[in-house]
């Protein structure tokens, strides 16, 4: 049996923050997982109504699965190595390579083949991420971000896991840093990165992102009323609702996580504005909780579940929120 | 949220597989990592779409034994996909997998072909070919 020494398993809420912020930990640089999250630019809304995932169009609470990987050690100036495999045979011995030498990697899987995860939640996801930490005979040890403890999967299904096809496939993708960033400049990384959310969240030029896209959706869920059909209303609110609450950690973890950033961003550089902005933040995620509330009231046909108006004005409430605490944070760069 | 709003619902999904972070407010206002065993909501909303997989895997079954579908239909829904998401798993256009529900052009299918169905749904190839009414899957594998 070969292990990495000196890995803590930390418990994360997200898999790819976790990821990255572990990764980070082990090369002796200390963000925590909100950090990671905040400082890449991960927080987003986005409905894609024209991208169907098991026939329910597409809505995501954070940037494209890959995101942090790919930009944020750029954003830190940090060298780093991401690399993607044609032969797969190639892709587990480099690992097998790695794990000998001590060197912490991190994978994107497809939660289908992970078989330690519940049966109920592998679904063919592509976008999981996760640590090899060492090899036991025929099994790998996994730190997984969001499970409480280590796990183990078969050699045999990591190399389909890491090989999955369909959306986002991981094409074995593989990625490590290569040395510490070179210095850490926090002040001028949070107002960069709260500057791009905000603008992405105001002002994207597209309808489906950002407060527009949150109005979007509640369009459409008010819409739902003029449909007949209860079993598409059910399964239309129950998608909005897992895309939110199940996969990675969802709108309301979104957002308290993305609370948590600007409350350690406060604690960091001292401008209030931080401050008021993470206590609107989360109240905007226990907007998003009575929302998810009232959808599942639907999908259980509770008698005093909401008609579709009511809760598409949950969702307006949810983006309004959003919306003044993003022009809150505006103003961070004309003071700043 | 605050701590002691966290849900702890006990979920079914997570007995035996731990708990979930999440980052909630303590009682001074900070934020601060914790672990919650599920929430009701996301138990309703994944059984939800999980009894629909089940419908549409009842419905295929009996199609199977009808001989009007090919046994490909009743292990997608088993396996929590649809068609399309199958055929991107499976790297092939979408009108040949759904060719391959016609139970005469299923018959035709080399073995080739078969065994990269049954790899892609965890099961033997036999269990592919002899579709009988007690047909199953193992949840674990």
């Amino acid at each position: 049996m070969t292990q990495i020494p000196d890995f803590q398993h930390q418990h994360f809420a997200h898999c790819e923050s976790g990821v990255m912020s572990a990764l980070l930990m082990h090369q002796g640089v200390e963000l925590s997982e909100p950090m990671v999250f905040g400082l890449s630019g991960t927080l987003c809304f986005a409905y894609l109504p024209f991208m169907k995932f098991g026939n329910m169009p597409l809505v995501s609470y954070r940037m494209f699965p890959g995101h942090i990987v790919k930009k944020f050690p750029k954003r830190l100036g940090m060298p780093y190595c991401l690399k993607t495999y044609r032969n797969q045979a190639q892709a587990m011995d480099e690992l097998d390579a790695h794990v000998r030498e001590g060197r912490l990697v991190g994978l994107q899987t497809s939660a289908y083949y992970t078989t330690y995860f519940p049966p109920e939640m592998r679904f063919h996801f592509n976008a999981h991420n996760i640590i090899i930490i060492g090899k036991d005979a025929d099994d790998y040890l996994v730190s997984d971000p969001v499970f409480d403890h280590i796990e183990r999967i078969k050699v045999a299904d990591l190399k389909l896991a890491r090989f999955a096809k369909g959306l986002s496939a991981p094409k074995g993708l593989a990625h490590y840093p290569l040395g510490p960033p070179a210095g850490l400049d926090l002040p001028r990384l949070i107002k960069l990165s709260i500057k791009k959310t905000v603008r992405m969240m105001l002002y994207a030029p597209l309808p489906w992102i950002g407060i527009k896209g949150i109005l979007l959706l509640a369009r459409r869920v008010a819409q739902l009323a003029n449909k007949a059909d209860e079993r598409y209303t059910r399964l239309f609110l129950g998608n909005v609702v897992r895309m939110q609450e199940e996969i990675g950690t969802g709108g309301g973890g979104f957002r308290f996580m993305y609370a948590s950033f600007l409350q350690e961003a406060f604690a960091a550089t001292g401008w209030p504005v931080l401050q008021e902005a993470s206590a609107r933040m989360t109240e905007a995620g226990d907007q998003w909780r009575l929302f998810a509330l009232a959808c599942a009231r639907v999908v259980k046909k509770n008698p005093d579940a909401a008609a579709p108006d009511h809760i598409a004005n949950l969702l307006r409430q949810c983006g309004e929120t959003e919306r003044q605490i993003y022009t809150l944070l505006k103003s961070l760069n004309r003071s700043h | 949220m605050k701590i002691d709003d966290v849900p702890q619902d006990q979920i079914r999904t997570f007995k035996g597989y731990g708990t979930k972070a999440v980052y909630a407010v303590d009682a001074k206002g900070r934020y601060t990592k914790t672990a919650t065993n599920g929430w009701e909501v996301e138990e309703v909303v994944l059984r939800d779409v999980l009894a629909d997989f089940e419908v549409l895997a009842a419905q295929a079954k009996q199609r199977v034994l009808q001989g009007k579908s090919s046994p490909i239909e009743f292990f997608v829904y088993k396996r929590l996909m649809d068609i399309p998401a199958l055929a991107q798993a499976m790297g092939i256009a979408r009108w040949r997998v759904r060719r391959h529900l016609n139970p005469k052009v299923f018959r035709k299918l080399n073995d080739r072909m078969l065994q990269r169905y049954a790899d892609l749904f965890r099961i033997q190839l036999a269990a592919l070919k002899n579709f009988k009414e007690n047909t199953t899957i193992d949840p674990d594998s």
